[in-house]
């Protein structure tokens, strides 16, 4: 993938595929440490620990029409390309939590990204509610569409207010100087 | 600075168009967002529809997302579904195609044959665009 935030999607999608109502995504820019620090969390139906063990494994997957799944380990591949990892922590039921940790300034560490589109994509896909939250060292930016939906209602995905969305974390991660588009 | 004021103001402009909104004669577009037509580009094709659909002020059309259709190599894919019409499904798409797809396809109702998934004998036998390069 040619941006962080499109691997961001990429696992979000499996968490809504897995019926989650909540998804809580942060992005944690340690640049003091030299870490790029990816969080996803839901609270979809979780993953079996049977598959748990080997669940980056290309040719492990819940899916019944093809034996492939490619999205965990493509991510788990640009980690620890980047001299880091993904783990994945899950409990039936309850949810799934990925980490991933990347070397900041690798030269192989693809750019963090559109966030905006990820967002504004995944508030596209289904019924689900997404916080966002990125640092920059000290500095934060949050996002809630919960916030939002007090405001307007739950229909959230008019395209005025997408792009009001877009536009408002945009503006927000640049006001912390986060990687937007490096 | 975006502010909250904005978006009530957003949100009294958008109110009476949802009401309107009826399903019967809806246009579906939808565009394939598993691992595959996500790493190809589907991002921008699904966010350029949007902004198309905006910008028409389409107010029959929804945009829809699905996972894979089972042909990556083709992706990124669209699916126009007019309401009493068959699906066509286009492929390789771009940001650009797909505002063209948009214009002529759902307001024109003409379909874009260019980058239509073409099917002889239940084969999947050619790539349009390549063949004619």
């Amino acid at each position: 993938m040619r941006e962080i935030s499109l691997h961001i999607m990429d696992i979000a999608q499996n968490s809504i595929s897995a019926g989650a109502k909540n998804i809580y995504i942060e992005v944690y820019e340690n640049i003091n440490e030299n870490i790029l620090k990816v969080t996803i969390i839901d609270d979809g139906k979780g993953i079996d620990s049977d598959i748990l063990d080997n669940v980056t494994d290309p040719f492990v997957t819940s899916r019944k029409t093809r034996k492939v799944g490619l999205g965990l380990s493509l991510f788990e591949a640009a980690c620890k390309r980047c001299d880091g990892g993904l783990s994945v922590k899950s409990k039936l039921g309850e949810g799934t939590e990925v980490t991933a940790i990347l070397k900041y300034d690798h030269i192989d560490r693809a750019p963090i990204g559109r966030i905006s589109d990820t967002i504004v994509s995944l508030i596209l896909s289904g019924d689900i509610d997404i916080k966002y939250k990125h640092r920059v060292n000290d500095k934060i930016f949050e996002f809630d569409t919960k916030e939002i939906k007090k405001t307007v209602g739950d229909d959230i995905k008019e395209p005025e207010i997408l792009r009001w969305i877009k536009e408002y974390i945009d503006e927000g991660i640049k006001n912390i100087d986060g990687g937007v588009w490096e | 600075m975006k502010t909250i004021q904005e978006l009530e103001e957003i949100r009294k402009n958008t109110l009476d168009r949802v009401n309107q909104r009826r399903d019967r004669n809806t246009t579906r577009i939808v565009v394939g967002m598993a691992t595959c037509g996500i790493a190809a580009g589907a991002r921008p094709v699904l966010l350029a529809i949007m902004d198309e659909v905006e910008k028409l002020n389409l107010k029959d059309v929804i945009v829809a997302q699905t996972g894979c259709i089972g042909v990556c190599r083709l992706e990124p894919i669209v699916e126009v579904i007019r309401p009493g019409e068959d699906k066509v499904t286009y492929i390789k798409m771009t940001p650009e195609k797909a505002r063209r797809v948009v214009n002529e396809h759902v307001v024109g109702g003409k379909v874009v044959e260019e980058y239509v998934m073409h099917i002889v004998d239940g084969k999947i036998i050619n790539d349009y665009t390549v063949e004619k390069d």
